[in-house]
């Protein structure tokens, strides 16, 4: 897509709030009673705090921050911010679901990957996601997904939160 | 001129001194630490980001703690460590540190930490790497004679924010041969850039540099005045190597007036910490009912030093 691309109309941003609970029903039946959920610091662990409440069973919740972790180190340096990750359960043998808020070029979740291994050997990992935007880089595809959603290169989808209430934006990329 | 620890962009490239490093820049190293604590609670102690680059252990003067606590901290990083003794090597042979720098530089060293008696070695090595298109190569000063030993002055600075949050309603005291100590000189500068509002060094006259006072701190001569209400104590090691001449009559009359005792201690808030960079002389400057007593964090520091080691290394390597 040409960099001229102009922002998507209010219209065109899904409202985040709906989506989180068409995804909360697309993984109602699927997901296991003890599975834990590791929410991708910072919109991931939103969503990750909130899909424990809304899937029966017993969740704990855990997040996670992939700055340790990233590919691109070597080209743009480490990011301020980096988050302590915490996983109050054992990893050895659990099964967890990864929560992020889009899914891009699966970096991010290639990353949190990783991660996960240096905790212990988990028995399962899914991916749990609010958008999927496309433009994969990674051979990385959610197991549950609430929206699918073409967005120009230019730009960046952003979860934002006011109190619980959570809310996609559009930035552009370079900001981002 | 360009403070020469940070790049064009004002971002840390090399770690030589507290003094004069812009507080953003300390606080950012701060912050970054605390996911690198978590590291040393996993099953896997290692994180990937230095995966491919090679930490050069520069100690032309002896240290076990703190080349082993860059080392750990290098190696969790996944970097390759290289130890270098350089006393033995090849100094006695007549080479210059320059000399030694350029040919490690040409066996593609990403991080130089360093350690001389000599004040300012580090910072010519850095300048010698600015000056000669060699910028991606950085250093980091693990103490340098009496002038500074910036990561010991983080990590105490990381244990302070760590059991005491703030920085702007303490009261530190510093005890002891201030005069020898680089720690004390990195830690006062770094308690003064945070906004502590009150830094105390306590010590007899002859263990205490002349004009101390312009570096903003309280001269107290007397330890019960010294460190009546501190919310820290931080006690230094009595340097007997380094001492030349008579600066003190006896090492049992130092304890004496300058020991952390209970009694002593007693005279702090109640919940003061005690701190110590070590190693410890028992007896000498602090009472083993102390270092061992539930308000010392003391072994809490040297944990911390790893996690501070690896936010130093990872930011400059970053930028």
């Amino acid at each position: 897509m040409s960099p001229t691309t102009p922002m998507p109309l209010a219209s065109q941003i899904p409202d985040a709030e709906s989506v989180l609970a068409a995804l909360a029903e697309r993984m109602r039946p699927a997901v296991a009673f003890d599975a834990a959920f590791v929410g991708i610091y910072s919109g991931g662990a939103w969503i990750a705090d909130r899909l424990a409440k809304m899937i029966p069973g017993e969740h704990p919740v855990g997040y996670i921050d992939v700055s340790f972790y990233r590919d691109d180190f070597a080209r743009s340096g480490l990011k301020s911010g980096a988050k302590r990750s915490e996983l109050p359960f054992d990893v050895e043998g659990a099964t967890i679901i990864l929560v992020d808020d889009v899914l891009y070029t699966g970096r991010s979740v290639r990353a949190a990957v990783n991660e996960l291994f240096d905790y212990g050997r988990p028995a399962r990992i899914e991916l749990a996601v609010l958008v999927d935007r496309g433009g994969r880089e990674l051979p990385v595809e959610a197991t549950y997904c609430g929206a699918r959603l073409a967005v120009a290169r230019n730009l960046s989808l952003v979860l934002a939160r006011d109190g619980e209430h959570l809310k996609f934006g559009v930035e552009s990329a370079a900001e981002a | 001129m360009r403070n020469p620890q940070l790049n064009a962009n004002g971002e840390l490239t090399h770690l030589l001194t507290l003094e004069g490093l812009p507080a953003p820049v300390i606080t950012h190293i701060l912050d970054t630490a605390m996911p690198f604590v978590g590291i040393a609670e996993r099953e896997v102690k290692k994180v990937p980001l230095l995966r491919g680059k090679a930490v050069f252990n520069l100690f032309f003067e002896n240290s076990t703690r703190t080349r082993t606590t860059f080392e750990i901290a290098a190696k969790r990083l996944s970097a390759d460590v290289i130890n270098l003794n350089i006393g033995v090597s090849s100094t006695t042979k007549g080479e210059t540190l320059l000399d030694t720098v350029d040919n490690l530089v040409a066996m593609d060293a990403d991080i130089f930490v360093v350690r001389h008696a000599q004040s300012g070695a580090p910072h010519l090595i850095a300048a010698h790497l600015n000056a000669h298109d060699r910028s991606h190569v950085h250093v980091v000063n693990a103490g340098d004679g009496r002038h500074s030993h910036p990561t010991q002055g983080l990590l105490d600075l990381y244990t302070i924010r760590h059991y005491k949050k703030e920085f702007h309603n303490l009261t530190v005291a510093i005890v002891g041969d201030v005069l020898h100590s680089r720690v004390a000189r990195s830690l006062i500068h770094g308690l003064t850039t945070l906004g502590t509002p009150e830094v105390r060094v306590v010590g007899p006259k002859t263990l205490l540099p002349e004009k101390v006072e312009s570096l903003g701190v309280r001269v107290f001569h007397d330890m019960r005045e010294g460190v009546k209400d501190a919310d820290v104590v931080v006690m230094l090691r009595l340097q007997n190597e380094r001492m030349k001449g008579a600066l003190l009559p006896s090492a049992g009359e130092y304890f004496k007036h300058y020991g952390l005792t209970p009694d002593k201690l007693a005279l702090a808030k109640p919940d003061v910490i005690v701190m110590h960079p070590g190693p410890m002389n028992r007896g000498v400057e602090i009472d083993s009912a102390v270092a061992d007593g539930d308000r010392a964090v003391i072994l809490p520091q040297v944990t911390f030093g790893i996690a501070v080691r690896m936010a130093v290394m990872s930011i400059i390597a970053g930028n």
